[in-house]
């Protein structure tokens, strides 16, 4: 009777210590979270005030040598390759998840499945080495035989670059949102005598849009985080461009190429720079977290 | 027995696969009248009203031989599967409206078949929610999603959005199995109604359905049809014993 007495007390003393591992396990996330962005605010946020909030964002000149810290260019560079890449992404992404949910042979499948998988698993430098070796020079002979000029690097060069990076995003989430919809809506819409494509865009895809906007916002959130593969292929130069076959730099890039020898107010500002990034992605996360609200509602 | 029938389905054979759900039908559907199939589960009357508008062509490996023609012309022939399916509206066992508003739910086919115009979109969405008897409990609220009817209101929607594509047959899939006495006795008496104007098939479990609304009534067993006949007779002097064991209540 003790025996077993002292057996369920132990057993219950085991279950309360993995219960705290788990917890705490959990508590170094959120903590992990909690620090970053205490310390990206507590570095960033004193330079920012002291360069001026709105000199800070909305200033064109980024002149580190002469204390001029505006990072409007780099805010627009990051939005041009943003928006570029889900113009080149988000099509070809949600036709590829609409084919492989809808169309896609059973022998097929799976290679594709896996070559959608590897996409994911590439890493950024390597996207970045391809987008050297192969998109700049296209884009130069493009640019220059339509007289746009430009040396390769440019908006165009990082915007198919990431427009390719996001594509896993996009057909994965797309892909298992359009297989979420329940069969009889497309049944419904074959009753009616809808052409099979017809019943896709009219009934399909409007049933599966939360996922599919989700898709594209988490895909916003990789474009606009990414930061190997754009330096490589972005040229790099801080300035306002509207043609599209010059250079730019992104926030990401910005942070990077400077950091190593940044000093004082210099660094400080990149660390503004971050916070700025940051701001963009929690914007970008909330987004997220609503849309799927949305979808449970 | 049937004269001018509107669909005459002639030797039909239907495999899944390896396995053969409907084993020789021979069947003349009555025009202007209500068809029940009756039968226990898994018996084919599901399977032979999908290949009326050949639903089953979704369904993966599944293989027809046979013919059946709609005003005397095949519909596995050179007739166009979409305008089949215009022609031979169908409604399921549950609900399913689109998740968008009633008005585009019930637009949904007309515009898929061309008609863009708002004015004409409009008569259309009035006449067939008033043929379904929603117009009055929807009139309000058309641009709000079909998603907040109830079920039964639900069902009576996908009875107007079949009707939108102008159809002259409507095939039911137990139609009613899923709704409450009070919402399966609407669509009841809204079936008999529209019987004026269609051709109606409905599959049903409940034999007391069938002698309540239909016309003509199929007994199907193992993927047979055993017995076809005048409803009334089916019920009351049953030809078959097997009929006779699963009308009252023997089997099944």
């Amino acid at each position: 009777m003790e025996r077993s007495n002292r057996l369920v007390k132990a057993s219950q003393l085991k279950e309360r210590l993995m219960q705290a591992v788990f917890f705490l396990s959990a508590c170094i996330s959120i903590a992990a979270v909690g620090i970053i962005c205490f310390f990206i605010f507590a570095n960033g946020l004193p330079a920012i005030k002291k360069i001026g909030i709105l000199q800070f964002l909305t200033g064109t000149l980024w002149r580190p040598g002469n204390d001029i810290y505006g990072i409007l260019p780099m805010i627009v560079g990051s939005l041009y390759v943003t928006v570029g890449a889900l113009l080149f992404g988000v099509p070809i992404g949600l036709l590829t998840a609409v084919f492989m949910a809808m169309y896609c042979p059973k022998s097929i499948y799976r290679p594709l499945k896996s070559a959608v998988e590897l996409l994911a698993g590439i890493p950024s430098v390597v996207y970045g080495f391809f987008g050297l070796v192969v998109l700049v020079p296209l884009v130069r002979n493009i640019g220059r035989s339509l007289g746009f000029g430009g040396n390769g690097s440019s908006i165009l060069t990082a915007s198919l670059l990431l427009g390719i990076m996001i594509l896993p995003t996009i057909i994965g989430v797309s892909e298992s949102a359009l297989r979420a919809v329940p069969s009889h809506y497309f049944e419904g819409a074959q009753a009616l005598g809808a052409t099979k494509e017809s019943a896709i865009f009219s009934v399909l895809i409007p049933a599966a849009k939360s996922g599919i906007v989700t898709s594209v916002v988490l895909g916003i959130g990789r474009a606009i985080g990414e930061t190997m593969a754009v330096i490589m292929v972005v040229g790099n130069q801080a300035r306002l461009t509207g043609n599209i076959f010059k250079g730019v730099r992104t926030l990401t890039a910005n942070i990077v190429l400077e950091m190593g020898y940044a000093t004082d107010l210099h660094r400080e500002a990149l660390i503004g720079t971050g916070v700025v990034l940051f701001v963009f992605i929690l914007i970008i996360n909330i987004c997220v977290s609503l849309l799927k609200k949305g979808e449970h509602r | 027995m049937i004269e001018n029938p509107i669909i005459t389905i002639k030797d039909l054979d239907l495999y899944y696969n390896d396995f053969k759900a409907l084993k020789n039908i021979n069947l003349d559907i009555a025009k202007n009248k209500i068809t029940a199939f009756i039968g226990p589960s898994g018996c084919g009357k599901s399977t032979l009203l999908k290949s009326i508008n050949r639903m089953n062509d979704l369904v993966d490996g599944c293989k027809i031989e046979g013919e059946i023609a709609l005003e005397n012309e095949n519909i596995f022939g050179k007739m166009d599967v979409n305008i089949l399916r215009k022609r031979v509206g169908m409604v399921f066992q549950k609900a399913n409206p689109f998740p968008m508003s009633i008005y585009d739910n019930i637009a949904y086919g007309p515009r898929t078949h061309g008609i863009k115009k708002k004015a004409a979109l409009d008569e259309i969405v009035e006449d067939c929610l008033r043929r379904a008897a929603l117009w009055e409990d929807s009139k309000d609220r058309l641009k709000r999603s079909a998603l907040g009817l109830s079920g039964g209101q639900q069902q009576r929607l996908c009875i107007a959005r079949a009707l939108a594509t102008k159809p002259e047959v409507l095939l039911m899939d137990e139609p009613t199995s899923a709704l409450d006495p009070i919402s399966t006795g609407r669509i009841e008496e809204l079936v008999r109604e529209l019987k004026k104007d269609y051709t109606i098939i409905i599959v049903t479990h409940n034999m007391q359905q069938a002698v309540r609304i239909s016309d003509n009534t199929a007994f199907f067993l193992l993927g047979e049809v055993v017995e076809y006949n005048d409803t009334q007779k089916i019920f009351s002097i049953p030809a078959d014993k097997r009929t006779e064991d699963y009308i009252t209540g023997r089997f099944g």
